[in-house]
């Protein structure tokens, strides 16, 4: 199922939460919608999947304007889409099959067909064996498998994950995103996963839509947002990853605590090619590398980053960056304080 | 004490339970309606699903009025409205009908907290997989507030036990009666204490199992 979004916007008071976003969310991959907190995240999810009307603006579900419909077709709407969240939102007075169960108990499901389908749905995620167990006795990861198998009870076309990930820690998060691909390939919807993680939307979406004060300052392909990114949002969720800043150690070399002026990144085959010596010995000019590190996109598509000084002057510096962007690597110079 | 002063003691305790146990039962038959209403047309923040404030304020104003009314004055005023339905205005049968009506709005007070105690994500979780207002209501709130419920329950018939030893006062029968009339008015500070006993025994039974289910209810979750 494809989602369209035009022109949205929604406002509590004076707090314009969603300022006018238009998306297209093409069907059958995992979508990731990015932002800081108060970027507008919550609310554009409540918009979509239904909980709430925008102010003013469309949400279209494959050709169907869905954003002004009534009562009744609205509550008909809400079960084919499927939801899971940061607190898991689990019935605690259910067990974990009954809680599987209730998507199906409220569309008149006869029962014989509800216990069928619940085993296969526990089978899915894993938790064949815990059926009967109460909630408050599932670690987090296992409340996320039956949150999961509860969404996806009623064929879902679409599945929202608010902040699914946020509540755990990150070897469950892994096995949680991993659950969720699988199924993507498997059941072929479309999921769109609601974020302040950067891994998250490293490790499993196809494309992505970066929010910040309710607008969308950036969308594409992860992989090119993650080789050029434009907007400084998106820098700086980017930083937070690969160790830009002071802070963070993952996934990044370093051979000095000092930052450098320059943010280099490479993607696909450029990982592999000795640009910076040949660009020396072309030059003249030396780089200092201050630090480094390659990650995987997707799983699929490496992005290499490189924290380097470039020696000279300015106008040498300039030169190199220029030669730097033939060779299709993306060049951000760093703002010294 | 004779057979014939404890056969009267016995009996004025069978009224007493049943003037609690109808009195308990309307109570509920109007207090939970009117507490679902008022939940559910409160603010959206504390978890209102249909928010009308409107109607709201209306409810609770009238919750608070009766509420605050003291019982006496209240059973007093409703004599009028038992004449009308049982016939008579004293007596156990006709006690139940302000009984029942002066413990609704605490009733109904104790279901909006209760199910006020609800994870408001639960109930979010549960709309957005499409269940109508009233499924939320049935499947969702009343299950999941249940171990509240059930104390407010139990708080509600240990009231009762109170108001219905009062309403012996004005001719309600029961055991308050029978402390009034043989105990303080012929002085048989004797038949007093056993029927005052009696009562702080039935409370006693009340709230130990009441606290009891609840517990075996969070327990099993």
């Amino acid at each position: 199922m494809q989602i369209r979004l035009k022109d949205l916007k929604k406002s509590y008071g004076s707090l314009h939460a969603v300022n006018g976003i238009s998306l297209s969310i093409p069907s059958n991959l995992i979508y990731g919608i990015i932002g800081k907190s108060g970027a507008g995240k919550s609310t554009l999810v409540r918009l979509i999947s239904l909980l709430e009307k925008p102010d003013a603006g469309e949400v279209h579900f494959d050709e169907v304007r869905v954003d002004n419909l009534t009562k009744e077709e609205l509550i008909r709407r809400r079960r084919r889409v499927g939801m899971i969240f940061q607190n898991f939102n689990l019935f605690s007075s259910r067990n974990a099959a009954q809680n599987v169960a209730y998507p199906l108990e409220i569309i008149g499901t006869p029962k014989a067909e509800i216990a069928a389908r619940v085993a296969e749905l526990l089978e899915l995620v894993g938790l064949a064996d815990r059926g009967k167990a109460p909630i408050s006795t599932l670690s987090g990861g296992q409340k996320q498998r039956v949150a999961i198998a509860r969404a996806l009870a009623c064929n879902p076309d679409i599945l929202f994950c608010d902040e699914a990930t946020s509540a755990l820690d990150p070897q469950t998060t892994h096995s949680i995103l991993s659950l969720l691909k699988e199924i993507q390939r498997k059941m072929g919807l479309t999921i769109v996963m609601i974020t302040h993680q950067m891994e998250v939307v490293r490790d499993v979406c196809d494309r992505v839509a970066v929010l910040d004060d309710g607008r969308v300052v950036e969308e594409g392909p992860v992989t090119d947002i993650f080789a050029k990114p434009k907007s400084d949002v998106t820098k700086e969720f980017l930083s937070h990853l690969v160790g830009t800043d002071a802070s963070s150690e993952e996934q990044m070399v370093q051979w000095s605590s000092k930052s450098g002026a320059y943010i280099l990144r490479f993607r696909g085959e450029t990982t592999d090619q000795p640009i910076l010596s040949q660009i020396t010995r072309e030059t003249g000019i030396d780089f200092n590398i201050r630090a480094g590190g390659v990650q995987k996109v997707g799983g699929e598509v490496e992005i290499g980053t490189l924290i380097v000084d470039i020696q000279g002057s300015e106008e040498e510096q300039e030169n190199v960056v220029a030669r730097l962007r033939e060779f299709g690597v993306h060049v951000e110079k760093e703002e010294r304080p | 004490m004779s057979a014939k002063i404890l056969l009267l003691i016995w009996n004025s305790t069978l009224q007493t339970l049943s003037m609690v146990f109808f009195s308990t039962l309307f109570s509920l038959v109007l207090g939970l309606p009117l507490g679902v209403l008022l939940f559910a047309t409160g603010e959206e923040e504390q978890g209102g699903i249909i928010p009308m404030p409107l109607l709201n304020s209306v409810l609770s104003r009238i919750v608070n009025v009766l509420r605050s009314f003291p019982f006496i004055i209240l059973m007093i005023l409703l004599f009028p409205l038992s004449r009308l339905l049982i016939g008579t205005s004293i007596g156990t049968t006709a006690t139940i009908v302000p009984l029942s009506i002066a413990a609704a709005p605490f009733v109904a007070r104790i279901i909006e907290t209760a199910l006020k105690e609800v994870d408001p994500g639960v109930v979010q979780a549960a709309r957005a997989m499409g269940s109508t207002n009233f499924q939320i209501v049935r499947k969702v709130l009343i299950p999941e507030a249940m171990p509240s419920l059930v104390s407010g329950v139990a708080l509600t018939i240990i009231n009762l036990i109170g108001y219905s030893a009062m309403a012996g006062a004005i001719g309600g029968g029961g055991l308050g009666d029978l402390a009034i009339r043989y105990g303080y008015q012929r002085f048989r500070g004797d038949i007093m204490l056993v029927a005052v006993i009696v009562i702080l025994v039935l409370v006693e039974i009340v709230q130990i199992a009441g606290n009891r289910l609840s517990a075996r209810l969070l327990a099993r979750r």
